[in-house]
């Protein structure tokens, strides 16, 4: 299965979990932002597991969760979305605050975890989500 | 932290409603880019106070920049400075060049996040001096209409975890527009600020800018003796180091606010900074007492921790001190780059 259709997949299986703060039936993971990086145990999952993110902006300036294949990332880079809060994959942290996200991985994959604020990308704001 | 003098540079960032481009600093338009010119400071150190002159171009009403300076201490004094001191010291070291422009002042006020200490208004640029930590003067930028660059929060807490003090810039674009000011046009500011020794914000020209981006910037120091410089890297070269010519004490001495040059002369010495923006890791650590330059100063060591590394008496060569550091930072930034850590916290 192509990684844009485990995406979308992705999207749909993780309903309505952006800022879901009860998912007593999938795992919390976080995810600390820190001068602009992400910082967390190394990001490996399984197929078919479903996990929160807990996502703690630590920076005085925002930040984006953007997690997917390369084609999504790319797509963000070049995007104009100022907000992402409808799909769980794609969420904005405010500047200070902790956003929780809830994610079902489909299929196996490499993705990637990104934001794609203004030369953030660029800066090494990314980090490897490995699906087994 | 009292200690410098002559914050040559930088800035970081910006974004307000009109273009504000500091000598010796990094502007960023919204979408990220960066639009740096070389440019020039002056940090001039007499009677335990430094005169810090540098000069913010006014880039025009559609764009959106402002500037961002670490400050070593709290200024007794922000005020328009002279029309032609940094051209006459560029000048001094090179064939010819020429002139600049504006100033004035008022208030206090105080915000949730880094505390207000001076508002002020100098011809079309408004200048605030913060005083917090890197969050609060992050947040206080944020909130004023300031766009950080990514490398901005480590960047702010690099200097304020040795001086809480900043200086925000930007320009007024209907001010700017009222005044009829052009394009390209300087507004010198003279900041004065009592310190132990002086001091020049480097690292923070890189602000903004990709780690294979060059830095270039003049930075002069006039002293009234021969300093101790701390020199780093070949990013960093001290071209002129000598009694300042009667001349330019002279030219310098009759400018606008630069009587407190001592008639009898003063020590110039003339820095050039043409570094990769991912090797600037430091500060100039200046010492005009007879001891080392600063390790704090420089930036490779901790607020608190030794304040000085005077090669041979026991503490570690600064520039041994640099090479650590420029090392770890350049491992930190391959390992950074990709592999996800654990915060400690």
């Amino acid at each position: 299965m192509k990684l844009p259709l485990v995406m979308g997949l992705v999207g749909l299986l993780a309903i309505g979990s952006v800022v879901v703060a009860e998912a007593r039936s999938s795992s919390e993971v976080p995810v600390d932002i820190n001068y602009s990086r992400f910082e967390s145990e190394p990001l490996r999952f399984e197929a078919g597991q479903t996990v929160t993110f807990v996502i703690r902006n630590d920076d005085p300036i925002d930040h984006e969760f953007i997690l997917g294949n390369q084609q999504v990332q790319d797509r963000h880079e070049l995007g104009t979305e100022a907000h992402h809060d409808a799909i769980p994959t794609e969420v904005s942290v405010p500047a200070g605050a902790t956003v929780r996200t809830t994610v079902t991985f489909d299929e196996p994959g490499k993705l990637i975890l990104g934001c794609h604020l203004p030369r953030h990308y660029a800066y090494g704001m990314r980090a490897p989500v490995t699906v087994g | 932290m009292r200690r410098l003098l002559v914050v040559p540079l930088a800035l970081v960032f910006l974004m307000a409603s009109a273009g504000a481009a500091m000598a010796c600093a990094g502007v960023f338009s919204p979408n990220g880019t960066v639009n740096l010119l070389r440019t020039s400071t002056l940090a001039g150190y007499a009677d335990g106070v430094e005169h810090y002159v540098t000069s913010f171009t006014f880039s025009g009403g559609g764009g959106e920049f402002g500037s961002v300076i670490p400050l070593p201490g709290v200024p007794t004094t922000v005020e328009r400075g002279g029309d032609w001191t940094l051209q006459r010291l560029n000048r001094e070291v090179t064939p010819v060049q020429e002139a600049f422009a504006a100033a004035n002042g008022k208030t206090l006020a105080r915000t949730d996040s880094a505390e207000v200490l001076l508002e002020t208004t100098i011809d079309a640029l408004d200048i605030t001096i913060l005083k917090g930590g890197g969050d609060e003067v992050g947040t206080w930028a944020k909130d004023n209409g300031f766009l950080l660059s990514p490398d901005a929060p480590e960047v702010l807490d690099f200097y304020a975890d040795r001086s809480p003090i900043f200086m925000a810039a930007k320009f007024n674009a209907a001010a700017a527009e009222e005044r009829g000011q052009a394009i390209g046009e300087g507004t010198p500011i003279h900041l004065s600020i009592p310190t132990d020794n002086p001091w020049v914000p480097l690292r923070i020209l890189g602000l903004g800018k990709q780690e294979v981006e060059r830095v270039e910037a003049d930075v002069f120091l006039l002293t009234e003796r021969k300093p101790d410089i701390f020199i780093p890297s070949d990013g960093l070269t001290l071209d002129r180091s000598e009694q300042g010519s009667d001349g330019l004490i002279a030219d310098l001495r009759s400018d606008k606010g630069m009587e407190w040059i001592p008639e009898d002369g003063m020590w110039l010495s003339y820095l050039r900074v043409d570094s990769l923006a991912g090797d600037l890791t430091y500060d100039l650590a200046v010492d005009v007492n007879g001891d080392a330059p600063s390790a704090v100063d420089a930036g490779l060591a901790k607020a608190g921790a030794a304040p000085s590394a005077p090669a041979g008496d026991g503490g570690l060569p600064v520039w041994l001190l640099a090479g650590v550091a420029l090392g770890v930072a350049g491992l930190g930034v391959t390992a950074g780059r990709w592999s996800l850590r654990r915060t400690a916290a």
